[in-house]
């Protein structure tokens, strides 16, 4: 506990602000003996405390002399938090916005968290599939999703560890070839879930469903195809179905499968990235992103790659 | 993983689909399934095809049988779909022309008296999309292309890549070239 407030001390002193050290303790002491706050969340209350108090930014502190906190990516869940971390480049998307430099997913062994470098970072392009230790990037919650900020405060470099990238975290971009059986308005058995076929669970036999959504879709990159499971949420943010809607729709028509069919009339044949969880042969998709225009940088370089043979 | 698995829909532009020639089982026993082999080494049991569709036609006599003119930066693929593609055959009977169809399909040959080898595709399903996935399918096909290119002058130890080889003895410049034009024909518009 001395040991964090001394640290405290010192941050503060070093941005040329003078606190009483006891008055940190008492402060910290409260927190973690009285209240049961865990050692860090109580540094960062009582840093974030005085910060107010003396009406400094957080940028500012976090990125002062001091190191940011080294952290793996699935711990990056405190918004506008400075930290340090390795990761791989997963992925390099589109970008589409003119201050942005590039935009894209990066993985450790604990997670894929998706990154933004601005125009502002004044360090070298990323590639795709290199290692780096990113210096003072910063966390930045939007719509409930964690992703990281690169600006003129970070820097990346090239490191020689090859970082493995965790199973459970997995990216696929590739056209949606096919949606198949068993996907738009369906039943589920309300003792186990299970998706009935029929009005039938296989193991409770005949039930009364409870209507959900959910979309089995398979991904092909021309190279492999990928088998992918989108659940209610982003089944109704890719189509604009609701449950309700659906329902609806298919009261009307007197037929479930025409959910189905206005989900391939949305779907099939464009190009996504899908995130998510791989299981066995499945990928269980927490985010879908459609892929909406041609990289002029990449057209150029396969053209010169197309040319020069 | 035990079982089935799915075929890969492959990325073929129409010039190179319609120069190919080679088809062929992969095993002995009738359900082996059936490929047809590109010039660049593509193994193609499935396809997957962003184009123009800018012709169509009822020429069936009994009952329906669309013929369908897809076009993409290098050539037209021809696809077919009768009763036993219902979907595709609704989809060519409603929808108007010129339009971006998503098409994927198998590959299937025909030769003729002469002893020419047509190529055309017979749909599973055709979508209707928008310009930006064409060209992006563009995009994609060439990528695929390049590297399959990348492949044959390296001397790759791929049977498939040995195969195309031997049988095509492929002009590697007319597909570069082919690549070529078809990521030319979309600068005009990034
Ligand atoms: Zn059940």
């Amino acid at each position: 506990m001395k040991e964090i407030s001394q640290d405290i001390y010192r941050k503060f002193q070093e941005l040329g602000v003078e606190i009483s050290p006891e008055d940190i303790e008492d402060r910290l002491d409260k927190m973690v003996s009285k209240f049961k706050v865990p050692k860090e969340e109580a540094r960062r209350s009582v840093v974030n405390y005085f910060l107010k108090e003396h009406n400094i930014p957080r940028n500012q502190f976090y990125t002062g002399q001091s190191e940011s906190p080294m952290m793996k990516v699935s711990e990056l869940n405190t918004d506008g938090k400075w930290v340090n971390i390795k990761g791989k480049v997963v992925q390099l998307w589109e970008n589409t916005h003119e201050s942005i430099s590039q935009v894209g997913l990066i993985a450790d062994e604990t997670g894929t968290i998706k990154f933004t470098k601005w125009g502002s970072a004044e360090f070298a392009e990323l590639t795709e599939g290199q290692s780096y230790l990113f210096r003072n990037v910063v966390v930045n919650e939007w719509n409930g999703k964690f992703q990281i900020n690169m600006n003129k405060n970070s820097s990346a470099g090239q490191i020689e560890e090859n970082i493995t990238v965790g199973t459970s975290t997995y990216a696929f971009t590739g056209a949606l070839v096919d949606i198949q059986t068993g996907s738009g308005l369906i039943k589920r058995c309300p003792q186990c879930n299970r998706a009935l076929t029929k009005g039938a669970c296989m193991e409770h036999g005949k039930v009364d469903g409870v209507y959900d959504l959910r979309i089995k879709a398979v991904l092909d990159d021309g190279i492999t195809a990928q088998d992918a499971i989108i659940k209610r949420d982003l089944a109704e943010e890719l189509t604009g179905f609701t449950l309700e809607s659906a329902i609806a729709l298919a009261a009307d028509a007197l037929d479930q499968g025409v959910v189905l069919e206005e989900m391939k009339k949305m779907l099939v044949g464009k190009y996504y990235t899908a995130t998510g969880s791989r299981v066995e042969r499945y990928l269980l998709v927490d985010s879908m992103v459609p892929k909406s225009t041609v990289d002029p940088q990449e057209l150029d370089e396969l053209i010169a790659t197309a040319e020069v043979a | 993983m035990a079982g089935y698995s799915r075929e890969v829909a492959r990325r073929v532009f129409a010039q190179e689909f319609r120069e190919s020639t080679l088809t062929f089982k992969d095993g002995d026993d009738q359900y082996a399934p059936q490929y047809l082999m590109t010039p660049t080494g593509a193994r193609v049991n499935r396809i997957f095809i962003v184009g123009t569709l800018i012709e169509k036609e009822d020429i069936g006599t009994d009952s329906e049988y669309w013929r369908g003119r897809v076009i993409d930066p290098t050539g037209s693929f021809m696809i077919y779909a009768g009763q036993y593609q219902p979907e595709a055959a609704q989809v060519l009977a409603e929808c108007e022309t010129p339009a971006f169809v998503a098409i994927v399909g198998k590959p299937s040959t025909y030769t003729t008296g002469e002893g020419d080898v047509l190529t055309s595709v017979r749909p599973e399903s055709i979508h209707v999309v928008d310009g930006q996935t064409r060209d992006i399918w563009v995009v994609d096909t060439a990528k695929k292309t390049l590297t399959r290119l990348k492949e044959l002058e390296g001397g790759s130890d791929s049977p498939d890549v040995e195969k195309a080889k031997e049988y095509y003895a492929p002009d590697v410049k007319h597909y570069y070239s082919m690549v070529s034009q078809a990521l030319q024909s979309l600068k005009e518009s990034y």
